[in-house]
Parts: structure tokens; sequence; C-alpha cells
């Protein structure tokens, strides 16, 4: 019954392994149906099925194997899934299987065994490094090329479909943080938990054990599962004690703050409903524990890269974790004991071991025995040189070594083999150390780098720190625990360190390169080979970040795991440099790929940033309001009416009529979203008078002013009007865009310039709901609404404020215009902004009150000639602006020393004039550049620019502008042409003056 | 993500708040008595040492006070934080 499956997973073996053999599964790998168990990565599943070729190389289009069993992997690189959850570049060694899983291969056409761009490989010497630099960058046909040249060297490719999953973010904190859950990481978490410490410990797969997991090694007598398994027990009865699993840490960042990638569904077909794809944690610990172990480094030697190749480790762990035997006849070549580790388990398990080949003359009895029981034989001071095979690896020729490992003996010996297991030493995972700041340093002892000096609070420990053997990671793990949460304050409990059987090390010999002919491969994912780095030496590459750079060593989505140093010895020993002279690249985050999903986590479409609506948004979303965006804010821009669509027409129309019916009857504006500030305390009118270039201390209660700010280089920053409630009571507002910045100037003025000013302020924009109400019939509108009192110019004044109430509701009404007419501003509570605003609309029906949006509001400011954004752009003064006497000079005030500058005196610079177009017609547009002569040679003097503008003036028939111009109002009556030569415009305009409406200002009395 | 320990409220992301300037400038007490060469130096000039920098910091999303901040530029690492009255380096050195 089983048979039909099994027969698929020919290089399954017949018991063993943490898969769960009573869950078969379905996969497809280029669309071809296979099997694998619950417990499978598709890296595993692949190899039980004798799929050995996984993917093209990179430059050079080689078929390409499964080359580790890990993060690191180079190679099998796949696109899984389809459609829009399609993923490109993803480790086959890190996929956990599921049913119906679907990858595909990368980087081949038409397909893995016949690809066109193979022919690469035969043009060899033309991909050297900098190849695409030398050859291509400074022809002139570069954009050609690059389309080929992209399409050929390519990796996966991605989808343009939304992508359907959501993700997520959360934040975290513990006092100690301990990245990986294998024996060091385990050890640590027990030591530090039993002090009640917060420790929180992630793990990136799903079983915590880490190399634990996967070797045959034994705890106090016991299999060393049996340890993971009570440590697990352990943890998980400590309240204080957190695991995450399926996490991975991918950043160390400043402040102690670890970011990490939780695959919460990675490893199901889709997301269960209401559950994310992937959740980004952001950790922020006291202490870190970095125990995030070692990787296997490959050796270089000629056509080290054919399927079939793989880590020792890696070949050992498909035995032992997924009873998937990697090879049928097996070749073991290595520099350093885990060679010996990986001939044992596999021939224990039936595979036929050839050979181990080490570099080393010498190798402890322990393993000389092992070999000999199992009739395993040993080749001491000889070197893989060179391999055949081309789908799939068919044999190795094996050399003696000379002493100084330069050369090699002239006769080789061939052996049959379809795996080579290589190792050629382990380097610790150094990655989130150097995030931290850290610079590992060069250890001869173990032919790696190690972490040095501490930057933050970052302790590696164990194999992370250079401690290979599991009694080292135990017994690191166990004290750092102990000596962090010691520090934290936390007691010392008691702790014993466990018994572990394994047999002394001989210590590894550094072998970075084997002589021979051939393609010695350095950096497998990006093809880069030592020649390449020879080549980019003699080129005078000196430094290992240029060579990185130049070669591309490292630079691919393995980020050089497997390659780094053997990369940097190499160019060492090139220079004739010892290894910690030439160094290493630094690590940086990320220490895998990351999707943009997490990262973005909910903030996409509306969420990406809060829309800010004004207490009266449903009135205007009913009445057919065309809204913009100003900042945060949703704004009304104008009003269509019946049913009319929004056309460039309609929108002309609805435009003109916003003004004409406010300057003939009256209408109402929404501008809830200008700022407000309440300025309270003794000392609220001085606090005024210095951050105000105009008097404040005059201003009577009930009164409101116009108010200019300067920066402190006496540049304008905003203005506005602010009214005295009562002595010690102050109303300010300011424009919409500055609100924030505004009230943060204020506060940097109390709490850092004059601390011992008696005066508090808070933003009150959001409380408080305010309309304009402006026109000759406003007054009437208002006093029909409004509960008892008299509007009349006797009790509110032009620039007067009342306290008054509509319908029982407290207003505040200030009379105040904008628009040059009889205008009011009515501001209520925000909770009653509607219904006032409602009751207001239904009072004015008889007068043919009409609402209008920010375009109206902008022209009928234009004809007044009121500045605005335009003209407030961070570079203009009082002065440039006409502004003067708004300049105090009876006291001092913020900006007003650099008010009296030489440049701000220039009367050359630029001042506020009004511009109309020549021909009556012409639209002007902003930013467009004022200058005499639009025929004059180039660079074309400039004399000023357009601030801002009207297309049409409803009021007065003709397009109307504000600009700066030299010279200013000496001009009127002068033409200049407005050019803006990016969109072919030159106009000739008159200059006039900036009020066009109303210069005597008798309409605000209505 | 640096973390800055606000006098008010304690530590906190750096994401709450927003970066100001330079802390070491003050204004003049006296702004009639000070001259030209003050007022030039008070605004614009601004060092860019590599190494301890005292700095405003406005905890912009919690109590919106000004925190005076002593941050390694090379390392990002905070050193010291306090009230806008504090002189940070001067305690950080006599500490030291
Ligand atoms: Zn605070």
């Amino acid at each position: 019954m089983f048979s039909k499956k099994n027969k698929q997973q020919i290089r399954r073996l017949s018991s063993g392994g943490l898969i769960d053999r009573s869950k078969p599964i379905g996969f497809k790998f280029d669309g071809k149906p296979l099997m694998g168990y619950v417990g499978d990565t598709l890296a595993s599943a692949l190899l039980a099925n004798n799929v050995k070729l996984v993917g093209r190389s990179f430059k050079y289009h080689r078929p390409r194997g499964i080359y580790t069993a890990g993060t690191e992997e180079p190679n099998a690189l796949v696109a899984l899934r389809t459609d829009a959850r399609t993923e490109p570049n993803t480790r086959a060694t890190n996929i956990e299987l599921f049913d119906g899983l679907e990858a595909k291969s990368q980087n081949r056409w038409p397909n893995l065994f016949l690809d066109v761009m193979q022919i690469n490989n035969l043009a060899g010497p033309l991909f050297t490094a900098g190849f695409y630099y030398k050859t291509f960058m400074g022809m002139p046909g570069w954009h050609f090329y690059e389309y080929f040249i992209r399409k050929a060297a390519g990796m996966g490719s991605t989808e343009l479909e939304r992508d359907p999953d959501t993700y997520d973010k959360k934040n975290a904190f513990c006092d100690i943080l301990i990245i990986g859950g294998g024996p060091t990481g385990l050890s640590a978490a027990l030591s530090a938990g039993r002090t009640g410490a917060r420790v929180l410990i992630i793990d990136s797969s799903k079983l915590l054990g880490g190399q634990l997991i996967w070797e045959l090694d034994q705890i106090d007598d016991k299999p060393a599962l049996q340890w993971i398994e009570s440590a697990l027990k352990e943890l998980n009865e400590m309240k204080n004690v957190t695991i995450a699993r399926r996490t991975t840490a991918f950043g160390y960042y400043d402040s102690n703050v670890v970011n990490a990638i939780e695959s919460v569904s990675d490893h199901l077909p889709t997301p269960e409903p209401h559950t994310v794809r992937q959740r980004l944690w952001q950790i922020r610990a006291q202490k870190v524990i970095i125990a995030t172990g070692a990787t296997e480094r490959p050796l270089v030697f000629s056509n080290n890269d054919r399927p079939g190749i793989m880590l020792a480790s890696a070949a050992r762990r498909y035995a032992n974790q997924f009873a998937v035997k990697p090879g049928n006849r097996a070749v073991i070549f290595a520099n350093n004991d885990d060679g010996y580790k990986t001939a044992v388990n596999l021939a224990e398990k039936g595979i036929d071991v050839r050979a181990v080949v080490d570099s080393r003359t010498y190798v402890n009895e322990f393993w000389k025995t092992k070999l000999d029981e199992l009739g395993v034989e040993l080749i001491l001071g000889s070197a893989v040189i060179n391999t055949h095979g081309h789908f799939g690896l068919t044999g190795v020729d094996i050399a003696s070594l000379s002493s100084d490992q330069k050369s090699t003996s002239s006769q080789s010996t061939f052996i049959s083999a379809d795996l080579l297991a290589i190792s050629g030493g382990w380097s610790p995972n150094v990655h989130l150390y150097c995030h931290a700041g850290g610079r590992p340093q060069y250890e001869a002892s173990i032919a790696a780098f190690v972490p040095g000096l501490r930057s933050q609070s970052e302790y590696p420990a164990g194999a992370s720190n250079g401690a290979f053997s599991l009694i080292d990671c135990i017994t690191e793990g166990t004290n750092c625990g102990i000596q962090l949460a010691t520090e934290l304050g936390f007691s010392k409990t008691i702790f014993s360190i466990p018994q572990t059987d394994e047999p002394s090390v001989t210590p590894i010999k550094a072998l970075w390169r084997i002589p021979g002919k051939g393609k010695k491969f350095v950096d497998i994912q990006d093809d880069v080979t030592e020649s390449d780095i020879k080549l980019a030496h003699q080129e005078g590459y000196i430094s290992v970040e240029h060579l990185k750079r130049y070669t591309t060593l490292g630079m691919g989505t393995d980020q050089g795991k497997t390659s780094n140093m053997n990369g940097h010895a190499i160019m060492a020993e090139e220079r004739g440099e010892a290894i910690e002279t030439v160094g290493t690249t630094m690590f940086r985050p990320p220490y895998i790929p990351i999707a943009m999903g997490p990262l973005a986590g909910r903030d996409i479409g509306q969420s990406y940033s809060a829309k800010r609506k004004s207490a009266i948004h449903n009135w205007h979303h009913e009445n057919g309001a065309i809204f913009i965006d100003a900042g945060q804010w949703l704004r009304p821009q104008y009003y269509l009416r019946n049913g009319e669509a929004n056309t460039t027409q309609n929108m002309d129309l609805a435009i003109t009529r916003e003004v004409k019916g406010t300057r003939g009857n009256v209408g109402m504006v929404d501008v809830s979203t200008l700022g407000k500030i309440d300025i309270q305390g003794a000392d609220s009118s001085e606090f005024l008078n210095r951050i105000y270039t105009n008097g404040w201390t005059k201003l009577a209660i009930g009164k409101a002013r116009y108010g200019l700010m300067l920066r402190e280089d006496g540049i304008v920053f905003d203005d506005g009007t602010t009214s005295r409630l009562s002595e010690h009571h102050y109303f300010m507002t300011t424009t919409t865009s500055n609100a924030a910045s505004v009230l943060s100037h204020m506060e940097y003025c109390l709490q850092v310039h004059w601390p011992d000013l008696d005066v508090k302020i808070s933003s009150i924009t959001e409380q408080w709901a305010a309309m304009a109400i402006a026109g000759p019939k406003s007054r009437d509108v208002l006093q029909k609404t409004i509960d008892e009192e008299d509007l009349s110019d006797e009790t509110l004044p032009f620039m007067g404020v009342k306290q008054i109430s509509i319908d029982g509701i407290p207003a505040l009404i200030f009379r105040i215009s904008f628009s040059g007419e009889l205008a009011y501003e009515v501001n209520v509570p925000a909770d009653y902004g509607e219904y006032v605003w409602r009751r207001i609309m239904e009072k004015g029906t008889t007068d043919n009150i009409i609402p209008y949006g920010t375009e109206a509001m902008a022209i009928m400011r234009i004809e007044k000639g009121h500045v605005a954004g335009g003209e407030l752009d961070g570079r203009t003064t009082p002065d440039d602006l006409g502004m003067n006497k708004l300049i105090s000079s009876k006291k001092e005030f913020i900006g007003r020393r650099l008010l009296q500058r030489d440049g701000f005196l220039d009367p050359k610079r630029p001042k506020l004039v009004g511009l109309i177009p020549t021909d009556g017609k012409s639209r002007i547009r902003t930013g467009s550049i004022l200058v005499k002569d639009p025929n004059a040679s180039l660079p074309m003097p400039k004399l000023g620019h357009v601030s801002s503008g009207a297309y049409l003036s409803p009021t007065l028939k003709h397009p109307i502008s504000l600009g700066l111009i030299t010279g200013g109002s000496k001009r009127i009556g002068e033409t200049v042409w407005a050019t803006s030569p990016l969109h072919g415009e030159i106009n000739e305009v008159k200059i006039v003056d900036p009020v066009f409406y109303d210069k005597q200002g008798e309409r605000l009395n209505g | 993500m640096i973390r800055i320990k606000c006098p008010y409220c304690g530590l906190r992301d750096h994401s709450e708040f927003n970066y100001i300037g330079d802390a070491t400038k003050l204004r003049p007490i006296n702004p009639e008595l000070a001259n030209d060469d003050e007022w030039f130096d008070y605004i614009y000039i601004r060092d860019n040492p590599r190494g301890v920098h005292q700095e405003y910091w406005q905890h912009i999303s919690g109590c919106r006070s000004y925190v005076k901040v002593l941050r390694d530029t090379v390392t990002h690492e905070v050193l010291k934080t306090g009230l806008p009255s504090d002189d940070l380096l001067f305690s950080y050195e006599a500490e030291k």
C-alpha cells in the first residue's frame, strides 16, 4: 500500500529521522508531482526523490544541486508558490514542506536540463571580475545591453499582483534576549530563567535544539533529544520565559533593539483565516545573548560546484534528521574532524563511504579506529583536486598534497562517487555581533573570525563565539545566562553542567585553496572563482571591501555565508599578508532576505497615514464636496451641484459660483483645520510680545489682532489672528500647514529660552470646529442663528471677539476677514460643529448662502492681496511682503536682530506685487520665472517669480497672480515676462498693486 | 532604533521623539547687548563633532518635553539625558 509512494522516494532510508512517515505530503517541483513527509524541508524531500539538479548558476549557468541544509544555502533557490503569492529566491533548505507546495527552479531557459545560457560557461574567461564594468559601462549602448544582461543574469522574478496576505508587527521587551535555541541558547535560557529574569528565546526553526536535533551526541549518557525535551519542558513551565519559534533575528540595531521575522504561516499553503503570513518583531532587550551557532565552509578546488557536492554537516543532517541518503557512494574531503563525523554517520546508515580524504597528516586514534571498524579508507595528507560529472557527480580525483599545501603530486587517483561531502572548517555566525557594532578578530586556532570587543550589550556564546564543542556550548551558555541575570540584579541559582561523549579534537589546519586547473568556486551563489580574486589582486585591489564590490564576492542573497572567509583568506595569501591584517568585510542587516510585507505591516493603503476629517466632513460629503489633501486633512476644494460631473469645466463653474455667491450674498467655508492654540497664564501677553513681531500688551479683552511670527533668522514663519478672551487667556490661530511646527516652536521658547515665564499652552485644534461666514449678508444670517446677542458694529466691531451661544451651544465669534468681505469666524466645540454648520446653512437659505471650498477661498485672498503659503515660502522677510507696519520698534521679539542684517536691506530683494496677463486671459503658472526679455542670452537674468495665482478672478473677470519681483512696487505699471521653460510658456504680464479688489477695505463693513 | 530616557516618561523609542538640534547654543540672554558675532554664532554656527554631542529631542508623541540628550555620534549611544537646564557634558565628564 505504501509501495507506490515510497518508490518515488528512492533515497529515503527505511527508518530513523524526525519525519512523520504516517503523514505523506504531495508537492510539485517544476511541475512534476512528488511525495515527501511531514517534517521534511523542500530540500530534503527533493533529495529523497533523487532530484539532484535544482538550479543553474548565476553567471555561467552551470548545473547546481543542493549544497547545504540550512539558511546559508547558495544554490537551491526556488520560486515558491504561484500567482500573487509567488516568492522568488527562496531557499529550499529553509522551506518546511506542506501539502500542495509548488516550487520552480530559477535562472534557466527553457528548462533545467537544456539551458541556452550555458554558453556562458564555455565563454568563461569573458565573465571574469569586473567584466560588466569593463565591457559595457563606458559604451554608449549600455542601455541596449543592460536589458539582455539583466535577463540572462537575473535571479527569480517577482509578480506584479498585490500580495493577498497580511503582515503584522509586534513590540517585545525582555531582560535577556537569547537568539538561537541550540545547546548554547537552551542552556542560557535555563540558567537565566531559573533566576526569574524575563527571558525571550527565539529560534528560526520549528524545532528547538539547533544542531543537536540532528547530531547523534549523548548528554549524560542519553540521546541529546531527551536533554532538549527536558530543557523545553522546564522552560515551558517558567512564566518568565517566552519561546518564539520560526522566528529569525535579522538585525541588531542601536540601544539593543533586535528585529526578527516570525514565519507565522510560511509552512502552510495559505494562512489560516484571520492569521498573518509573517510578523515583524521589534525586541527591546537589556542584554542579548547571541547563540547563533556556526556555519560550515566549503573547500576551494577545481569544479567544486557539481550537483552531488555538499557540506559535510549537511550530508549527515539529511541522513540523521530526514532519513535521506544524500548519495549512494560517498567521498568525504575535510581539513578538520567534521568530515569524520559525517563519514561515520553515513557509513552506519549503510551508505557506501569510499574514502575520507584529509588534507592534514594526522588524526586521532578515535576516528582512525571508527573508520577501520566501518571499512572506510582514510587518505591523509591529500586533497580532491578535480571532480567529474555534469548533471550529477560521477567521481573525484585525489592527489597527495605537498607539506606547504601549494602543490599536489602529479599522480592522481580516481574514485567513483555520487556524493562528495566537504568541510573546510566552521565560521562562527558573527553577523548579529557585527550589526551591533562589533569588529570580528581572526582566531588562527580555529581558522575563523570570532567576536572581539563588545560594543553594546551583546554577548556571543557557544559556537558563535568560536567554542565549537558541545560541552563548551553548554558551559558558555549556562555561565552567560547566570552572569547576565546577576548583573541585572537577579539572584543566582544552583546549576550543574551535564556530561557529553565527544572525542578529543585534532586541530584544523587551514586550507584555503587546492592547486589545480578549472573553475574553483569561492562564492558559489555569485559564481566568483579563485581566479577572480587573483585578478582583482593583480589589478591593484587591496581592501576586502573593494574586493567584494569588484568581484561581487558575498553580495548575493546569502551574503557570503559560506564564501567570505575563503575569499578573504585567498586575498590575504595573494597579498602575502596575514589574514588579521587583511581583515574581513562587515556584515550588515538583514541576516536573511526579508520581504517588504512585514516591514510595511498594516501601514498600507488607507492605513499608511491618518486621514483627518473635520467635524463638518459629513455635511461636505453629502453636499457634493470634492476633497483635496491639505497635509493629513481632507478639505472641500469646491462643491458640485445636482449631479454635475467632476470635469475641469464644472470645477471652474463651481469655483466662480462660490466666489460670486460669497461676494454677492453670503458664503461659508470650513476652517476647522487652522491650528488653534490655547494660551493661559500671567505672562501670556509678554510671551506673545516675544514671539510675534507686533505689540500685544495693549490688546483689549474681547479683541483680536493679526500677528506675524518670524524665525530667529528674520524670515517670516507664520501668521494668524490671536484673540484676548480674558486678562490672562488668549486664543491663537495658525495656518493649517504650520499648526504643528508653531506649537513646537512655542514649546521650545517656553521650555528652553524662557522657563521663567508663567505660561501654559495647549493645542485645541481638534477641540473646536470653525467656520468662516463671509459676504454682505453674513451678519443677517448669523444674527438669525444665534441666541439673543446683538451683532451690530457697536457690540461686535471689526476685529472684535464675543462669546455667544447658538441653540444653547457656547460659541466664540470673531469678526475677522480673509476674503475682504464683512465676515465672521464661528468656533464651537467640535462635537457641535456639524449641527451649527447645518443651522447656519438653514437660516441662510433665504439669503442664498453658499458653501465654498479652498479654491474660492484662495481666489478671494489673492484678490485682496493677502499672503499665504506661496509667499510665506521660507525665503521672505516682512519687508518683502509689505508688512513692515507689523514690526514693532519698541520691544524685543524672535527674529528681530537678524531683520537688520545687510542682506535683508538690499534694495534688489524681490518684493510682493500683483500681476495681470497683458492679454487679459493667459493663465500664468505658479512658479513661473519673471524676466525682462525672454529672448535674452542664457543665463537669463531673473527678476523674480510668480508665487500664487488664480486662472480666473470671477470678480475681476481676468486671471490674477501674486509675485515677488526685484524693485517691488516701484515697478508698478511696467510689463515683464512670466516664463516656464519646462512647459514652453512665455506670457507678458503687467505689474500692478497686490490688492486687486476693494483697496480701501470698505467691504469689510458690509 | 535609539532609545531615549525622557526625564518624565522613562525609556522610550526614538520614533516618539523629534530631533531638534544642537543644545549647546544659548540664545543671548540680553538680546540688545549681544553683538553681531554672538547672534551669528547662535543662529548659524553648529559643530559637527565625531563623538559626544549635546542635543535636543522633543518628546513629541509623549509629554512634549524638550529633552537634552548626550549622544555619541559615532556609536549612537545615548550617554545621558536630562532637562534643558542640565549641563550633561559637565556631569558626564565629572562622572568619568
Ligand atoms: Zn516624555
